[in-house]
């Protein structure tokens, strides 16, 4: 029987190594379970508009006359659509050469990459380039697009925090590159640790690792912690001393639920810390249309902000983007409206506030309904959830768990969440899909779900896990391993 | 520079100093833990060195890309741009004519309203609650919106869907395929990207585990699968076009480049097929499709059928027949070819390429190689909502006794009609150049002329350290605006010269467009002439 010409044992050896749990075991035995009828609550991925969010009413008027320009010239139009979402669909179809329906530049429509660097200059109080800031079908892509640039071979090596959101861990096994864990200290609210981000550094260049750039969440994914400026301000000169590239996933920016620390861009602080710094140590920004409180991930829009890299760097990462034509227009009509939002005195601006308060003041409540559920177990240690969309308790099981995970073939983890599944139908991601330390178990739950869900569902895991300790546990306590 | 070599061996020195002193520190607490007193910091900003990333430290495989399409040219054709904008009259033209790119829209081909109409419904949902929105709708956009709605979970488009698109959309897609065909398509099997060129990267990355992975291409080729394989460190295997009999294909040059590769100990895994070719346009016959089918089976390839422009077919005597077809009509199941077939909805007669929408079927590979696919797919979450819609809609066009299949038959075949006008008109007017031979466009968007260029305009040329049809087309663009792609970016037999110009500027531009590419070309020939 000849062997198929791309079988499994042929293929790209970098695909096979690829892992991402965030749509992985986890999430294939939900889909299952799903299809024989079980009630399923997707709380694996970050994905707001899955779980009952509704999407802001200004854009999707805007793209919507812009989808069928046609409209624009009916003169019943105003009947269905307000007159700022009306002149805002002229103007950004007077951005593009063909309306949506033509590629655009492959760094995306110029008028959007200008509406992108004047947020940023008044979000940061600096000048920001358009020409240094890319538009992506969402920022996974301009992730990929980078480190795709990066990483030469396996000896070129990434700073990546653990825990992390697996698109780094895939990306760099996909293009054959080293990860650089750095461990996040839990105990320390996730904090970041120098001496021990140092230590790592130490022990990869003394196996021959070449670590180019470190990449730092902020908000955290799936830790949640909100980076302060001193933080920010260590990274920075930590990047600068060892040479590395700043890979700042700002994605979660406008997800802050906790007054102490609201969010500042690297990019800010750099140029606060003024030269040689702010001319010297490179830095790649991303964001995205995904999250925040708008949401819409199925738009995949995204961009990448470059700081100080050479004018020849840019190009060939423009040649590259160019390979693929142009990111798709609709999302960058959405970026362009999510960084360029309704004004005070335009007609839709009180909606569109109101829309987005309600959606960001109960993202903070459900943040800590669901901490609050998780600590009040008496196995489960949360730290509370600053930022982001997540929530990652520690789950401490008995040995006599860990051994019943064993003899099923599973890591402890992935064997709690998959009985957790099965019992409650609350499909989460085990922490091991986005690294943990040895021996500490996790798992990543969004905080999602419909405001009026919550207790129901805290109440169900809370039956689940207290009935599981009771299966499993004995006079002798748990331990940790 | 000599500085710069001191400074950096100081460095490298203290770096590594700094490294074999951690051991004996003690761990501090405090989380700014610099090894050294705040004046040693200063000591080490004061030393100069290179940038983490510059273009000597990023992937070569990056450098090592080209892509022409939107290259060089393009970036002239810009400058230019701007100056008419600044300088008006600087130039003897007023516009800039992009015909480098097959990007429809971009040069006033309008979008199908029935299309359009289903996806403002499917962005704004609130719609199909108003009564308002039947004044400006047509009735069935409306019902084919609240289908579409109902297949997608809470009928939330904002939402990140499955990664391989929308089930039910793919069920949709799937249908179109087996009414096109005549033989059943599987959902499973359906793959929704970001535009077709995401699917080949896929199957590129897929396919390529080191240099000595070779993929056969035509010659002339889209540059994306050249960029492609490159970014990908793979083997790009070229098979030659015959440009005297219409660029057809030929198995024996297969055969021939196939064996030249293997001895070369480069292992070949597939076989790239762009029918309708780009930039040839040739339409491959049914005898030639099923003898390719028979060498991948034969030779154990993969076949990459790259089916784009499928709905873009000139020729009375041609018609586009896809290889899955032409597989099963051979008695072929899906286990006996590894077939994968692109499609998108940036081509035909619907144009949409800003909307990033298409998908790739993959039939013949086993489930744990599909399984890899949908893991690779995954890392990316899923293509853009819209952009699937419009790929069902492409798929399933409205049909006989649909409100809007009259109006949709107009838009479809005025296009399609006018686009055939088009490809003539600039076949013909590129035959009668001096010098100039140029191939039917049977297909496609595009005319890929012959440039039979004088002695004295390649000496021209290499003084400049130009390629011969680079160096026209520069020439070309300064004197009239017109943006083409020197065929050079493509491929060509070597010592051939070729120039790529789509069929897309609006037919009442093209008279214009005609008499200055013939003033133009009898000027550059009267400089040259031998």
């Amino acid at each position: 029987m000849t062997p198929k010409p791309l079988d499994y044992e042929s293929l790209n050896e970098n695909v096979k190594k690829v892992a991402y749990a965030v749509r992985g075991e986890l999430y294939l035995r939900a889909a299952e379970l799903q299809k024989e009828g079980k009630k399923i609550i997707f709380t694996n991925v970050g994905n707001p508009h899955a779980l009952g969010q509704k999407p802001l009413t200004f854009p999707r008027q805007v793209v919507a006359l812009c989808q069928a320009p046609f409209l624009l010239d009916d003169p019943n139009v105003g009947l269905l659509f307000p007159a700022d979402a009306i002149s805002r669909a002229r103007h950004y179809l007077s951005m593009t050469s063909g309306g949506l329906g033509a590629y655009s530049d492959s760094r995306g429509l110029p008028g959007i990459r200008k509406e992108v660097a004047d947020f940023i200059g008044k979000r940061d109080g600096y000048p920001s380039d358009p020409e240094l800031i890319f538009l992506t079908d969402g920022a996974s892509k301009g992730v990929m697009q980078i480190l795709n640039t990066i990483i030469r071979d396996e000896n070129d090596g990434i700073l990546v925090p653990v825990p992390q959101y697996p698109l780094y861990s895939a990306t760099i096994s996909l293009y054959g590159g080293s990860l650089v864990p750095y461990f996040l200290e839990e105990e320390a609210n996730w904090g970041l640790d120098f001496y021990n981000i140092r230590q790592s550094v130490a022990a990869a260049r003394s196996r021959g690792i070449t670590v180019r750039a470190m990449v730092i969440i902020n908000p955290g994914n799936p830790t949640g912690q909100c980076l302060s400026e001193a933080n920010i301000r260590e990274l920075l000169e930590f990047c600068f001393q060892e040479n590395l590239v700043l890979l700042a996933d700002e994605v979660y920016q406008q997800n802050i639920y906790q007054d102490e620390r609201p969010f500042v861009s690297a990019r800010k602080i750099l140029f606060d810390m003024g030269p040689p710094m702010s001319k010297e140590v490179q830095l790649v920004s991303f964001h995205t249309v995904s999250k925040g409180y708008w949401g819409e991930c199925g738009q995949r829009g995204g961009y990448f902000e470059m700081t100080n890299l050479p004018s020849q760097t840019v190009d060939e990462i423009y040649k590259v983007a160019s390979i693929s034509l142009s990111p798709n227009v609709p999302g960058q009509i959405f970026l362009g409206l999510m960084v360029n939002p309704p004004k005070p005195g335009d007609i839709s601006y009180l909606k569109f506030v109101q829309e987005s308060k309600a959606v960001l003041e109960s993202l903070r409540r459900r943040a800590q309904i669901m901490t609050d559920g998780f600590n009040s177990c008496r196995n489960v240690v949360c730290n509370f959830t600053e930022g982001a969309m997540y929530s990652f308790p520690q789950i401490r099981l008995p040995p006599k768990a860990i051994e019943a995970a064993r003899k099923a073939g599973k890591a402890p983890d992935v064997f709690y969440c998959l009985g957790l599944l099965e019992a409650t139908g609350i499909s989460t991601v085990p922490g091991s899909g986005f690294g943990q330390k040895e021996g500490v178990l996790h798992l990543r739950t969004t905080i999602l779900p419909a405001e009026e869900d919550m207790p129901a569902i805290m109440a169900s895991f809370r039956k689940f896990n207290d009935e599981f300790m009771e299966q499993y546990e004995n006079c002798r306590g748990y331990s940790r391993m | 520079m000599r500085r710069l070599a001191i400074d950096r061996a100081k460095r490298l020195l203290f770096g590594s100093f700094l490294s074999s002193s951690q051991s004996s520190l003690a761990p501090g607490p405090s989380s700014s833990c610099f090894p050294f007193s705040p004046f040693s910091s200063e000591a080490a900003m004061s030393l100069s060195k290179f940038p983490p990333i510059t273009v000597e430290t990023i992937n070569p495989k990056v450098k090592k890309c080209e892509y022409a399409v939107r290259g060089e040219i393009v970036s002239h054709a810009q400058r230019l741009q701007q100056e008419l904008q600044t300088k008006p009259g600087s130039h003897p033209f007023e516009e800039i004519l992009y015909c480098n790119i097959g990007n429809p829209q971009a040069l006033g081909q309008q979008p199908i309203t029935f299309f359009r109409e289903v996806l403002a419904l499917c962005n704004y949902p609130a719609l199909l609650d108003r009564d308002e929105t039947h004044a400006l709708f047509s009735s069935d956009a409306i019902a084919k919106a609240w289908e579409i709605l109902d297949l997608i979970p809470d009928r939330a488009t904002g939402a990140y869907s499955h990664s391989q698109g929308i089930k039910g959309l793919r069920e949709a897609i799937a249908v179109g395929i087996a009414e096109r065909d005549g033989f059943p398509a599987k959902a499973d099997d359906i793959f929704l990207t970001d535009g077709a060129s995401p699917a080949v990267h896929m199957m590129m990355q897929l396919l390529i585990r080191s240099e000595e992975d070779g993929i056969l291409c035509p010659i002339p080729q889209y540059p994306l699968y050249s960029a492609s394989i490159a970014l990908h460190g793979g083997c790009l295997v070229p098979y030659y076009l015959d440009e005297a009999k219409g660029w057809g294909l030929e198995i024996f040059e297969l055969k021939k480049q196939l064996q030249a590769a293997r001895t070369q100990n480069i292992c070949v895994r597939a076989l790239v097929v762009i029918n309708p070719g780009n930039p040839t346009g040739q339409v491959l016959s049914e005898e030639n499709q099923k003898e390719i089918v028979e060498f991948c089976r034969n030779e154990g390839l993969v076949l990459l059928a790259d089916e784009v422009y499928q709905e873009n077919i000139y020729a009375d005597n041609k018609k586009f027949n896809s290889f899955k077809k032409i597989s099963r009509s051979m008695g072929y199941s899906g286990d006996d070819l590894s077939l994968v077939s692109f499609q998108s909805v940036s081509k035909g007669y619907y144009g949409e390429c800003g909307k990033r929408g298409g998908y790739m079927e993959v039939t013949g590979l086993s489930p744990d190689v599909k399984e890899q696919i949908y893991k690779v797919a995954s890392v990316n979450l899923c293509s853009n909502i819209s952009g699937q819609i419009l790929a069902s809609l492409v798929m399933n066009p409205p049909k006989v006794g649909d409100e809007s299949y009259e109006s949709y038959i107009a838009e479809r075949d005025e296009i399609l009609s006018s686009l055939a006008r088009r490809a003539k008109a600039l076949e013909d007017a590129f035959n009668s150049l001096e010098g100039v031979t140029c191939n039917k466009a049977e297909g496609a968007m595009y005319l890929f002329p012959r440039l039979h260029l004088p002695q004295k305009a390649i000496k021209a040329a290499e003084a400049v350290k130009t390629a011969p049809d680079a160096y026209y087309a520069h020439r070309l663009l300064d004197a009239t605006g017109i943006v083409v792609v020197p065929g050079s970016g493509f491929g060509q037999v070597p010592g051939t010269w070729h120039i790529r110009s789509t069929i897309l500027p609006q037919e009442d531009k093209i008279p214009a467009i005609l008499s200055r590419l013939k003033a133009f070309h009898e000027a550059f020939m009267d400089e040259f002439r031998d």
